[in-house]
């Protein structure tokens, strides 16, 4: 991650026309004015209200023993860092902290891979076929993901699921087997559905990168030689790979945050206690049990962690701007 | 080429199974919600909704707190869009239009603010409406909606903004617009669809919100849309759960959404690859 902090708003570059760009920059006023501020004010306004008050609680919380007592009225202790040593010395927290990273990276790494295999695949086929799967990925894309998930459960439910069936069918022993019970299936089954919802997004995006790729260079380098996998290899990843890692970077970010559904599986039969991941910890600790410091505190790592991922990508997006 | 057009058929075939096989869940829930419960019992599965009906959706109907939710869900869902819109256009029209002490870092915060996780905050926004007593209320959900979606909204409207070339305006009030009449005149029908997809993706967002809303909306008769199907599955599992019910029930949020989807997905999606979020 880059340490440096962004340049100080104060020191705005000279604004530069570049030549490339098709539309024109936008024309910035010379004059001083006041209105961006009032254009500005109820953005500000809703967002210190809804999100950085409870942010800045949170930061305070996070340092208090605020428990069922404080519930009831009585006035939170503070407790320095307490909090988050009790945290980093809980061995529970670490494999919750190292169950969402791995899911994170193993949710995100498959589905930029499927996501860029399809993506190839829309390439290669016909306008018939490349459209019917445009319209499956758009189908998938579109559920609601409270929908989704009620769908996937109905799918691997124990006794009388498609899932079930199919596998029987094929000469495995699964009749009756409960898919959610374990946690390692549970989490299979919701990296399964994950990456099932995440795939449409990253081929299409990837996709729409390689109808920029100009046939040309492509029939050329076929000309020379070049097989199809080293055309891929040697053409198409370089030049796809600004959309490549701008989706893995989202797809780390959405990854990292399977609140919805994870909670859903759980409804449907999963052990809480041994599948949380860091949102359903969280949700646990706070709703659930009232212990509100240690769930600040979990809450602002969680931030930190999303924010650190985010830089890199947000970074990018202002260097654009400018 | 006869070895290409073969090779090409080999691909046509497997495109459309992954067509089918990610289609699938989908259809699935279509195929259940027509058919009874006690052709869903048998261990063997039906495979298409022959001799199906209408029953399910009925029932569903029957229950009486799909119409109470999805009153909620529009309230809130609309509310939002409106303000979030009218908010953003704002903050878009000051990042794009003019040059100020803080623009870059307001553009700084506006993208990091679109990535911070619900699950990070969720706990601290709880404890805040319930202080303010504006737990299992639609205006507590709809503030919090709101400022979830304003960073992303400004964020695509300041691309329309800015497609729009200011010397269109200046044009006009050299021929004596005022600055208003002129913005008013001239920009504003230019950025309609910019409006529109960035209204439909607010309402998106809002309309299938399950996080949030669990966490503020606790009382059974302020349930969202999201939070009664889940409640709905619940009550479902309590006796033995009633798929064809469950999928029928899970159809009535979903088509909709689906179909509204589709119809601008296309517009949606440049957006979100220049720098977007989906959720």
């Amino acid at each position: 991650m880059p340490s440096h902090a962004p340049a100080p708003p104060a020191q705005q570059p000279p604004q530069v026309e570049s030549a490339s760009t098709a539309t024109p920059p936008p024309v910035v006023k010379k004059r001083k004015s006041k209105a961006p501020i009032f254009l500005i004010a109820p953005t500000l306004i809703i967002l210190i209200a809804a999100l950085g008050y409870p942010v800045g609680w949170q930061i305070v919380t996070s340092f208090q023993k605020f428990g069922l007592k404080q519930q009831f009225g009585a006035p939170p202790e503070f407790v320095g860092f307490d909090n988050y040593t009790a945290l980093l010395t809980d061995p529970n927290f670490w494999v919750i902290l190292g169950r969402s990273l791995l899911f994170c990276l193993l949710a995100a790494g498959i589905t930029v891979l499927i996501g860029f295999l399809f993506a190839i695949l829309m390439k290669r086929v016909g306008t018939v076929a490349r459209l019917i799967l445009q319209v499956s990925m758009l189908l998938a894309w579109a559920m609601p993901v409270v929908a989704a998930m009620t769908v996937w459960v109905w799918l691997v439910d124990w006794r009388r699921g498609v899932l079930n069936w199919l596998l029987t069918r094929f000469g495995f022993d699964a009749e009756g087997h409960n898919w959610l019970a374990e946690p390692l299936t549970f989490f299979a089954i919701a990296l399964i559905i994950v990456v099932w919802m995440s795939v449409p997004f990253v081929a299409l995006s990837i996709y729409a990168g390689l109808t920029q790729i100009s046939e040309e260079v492509l029939e050329a380098a076929a000309m020379d030689g070049a097989t199809g996998i080293q055309r891929i290899r040697y053409i198409v990843m370089p030049l796809i790979a600004p959309v490549l890692s701008i989706v893995l970077l989202l797809q780390l970010i959405w990854d990292l945050r399977v609140f919805t559904q994870i909670k859903l599986l759980q409804d449907a039969g999963g052990v809480a206690n041994e599948t949380n991941l860091l949102g359903t910890y969280i949700y646990q600790m706070g709703v659930g049990s009232g212990d509100f410091g240690a769930a600040s505190a979990v809450s602002i790592l969680m931030l930190i962690i999303t924010i650190a991922i985010s830089w890199y990508y947000v970074r990018s997006l202002m260097k654009e701007e400018n | 080429m006869k070895i290409k057009s073969v090779s090409t058929g080999v691909w046509t075939v497997v495109a459309i199974a992954v067509a089918v096989v990610w289609a699938f869940p989908v259809y699935w829930m279509f195929n259940s919600s027509f058919l009874p419960n006690a052709v869903l019992q048998s261990t063997t599965p039906t495979f298409l909704p022959f001799g199906g009906s209408f029953d399910n959706f009925k029932n569903v109907f029957a229950d009486g707190k799909f119409v109470a939710a999805l009153g909620i869900s529009l309230t809130v869902t609309l509310t939002t869009v409106a303000v979030a819109l009218f908010v953003a256009f704002l903050g878009a029209l000051a990042i794009s239009r003019f040059k100020f002490k803080g623009r870059k870092s307001f553009i700084l915060a506006m993208l990091l603010i679109q990535m911070l996780p619900a699950e990070g905050m969720f706990i601290a926004q709880y404890k805040m409406m319930s202080s303010v007593g504006l737990l299992n209320n639609v205006l507590g959900l709809t503030l919090l909606y709101t400022a979830a979606v304003i960073p992303f909204t400004i964020w695509m409207l300041r691309g329309f903004v800015a497609g729009v070339p200011a010397e269109l305006e200046e044009a006009g009030m050299v021929d004596g617009l005022s600055r208003t009449q002129a913005f008013m005149r001239i920009t504003f029908p230019l950025l309609a669809p910019g409006l529109v997809a960035s209204g439909v993706y607010a309402f998106l967002q809002a309309w299938n919100e399950f996080t949030v809303a669990l966490v503020v909306m606790t009382e059974d008769q302020m349930k969202t849309l999201p939070l009664w199907l889940r409640g709905f599955v619940q009550a479902s599992a309590t006796r033995e759960t009633d798929w064809g019910l469950v999928m029928a029930a899970s159809m009535m949020v979903a088509v909709p959404v689906i179909i509204f989807f589709m119809i601008v997905q296309s517009k949606m999606s440049s957006g979100l690859v220049g720098g977007a979020v989906k959720g």
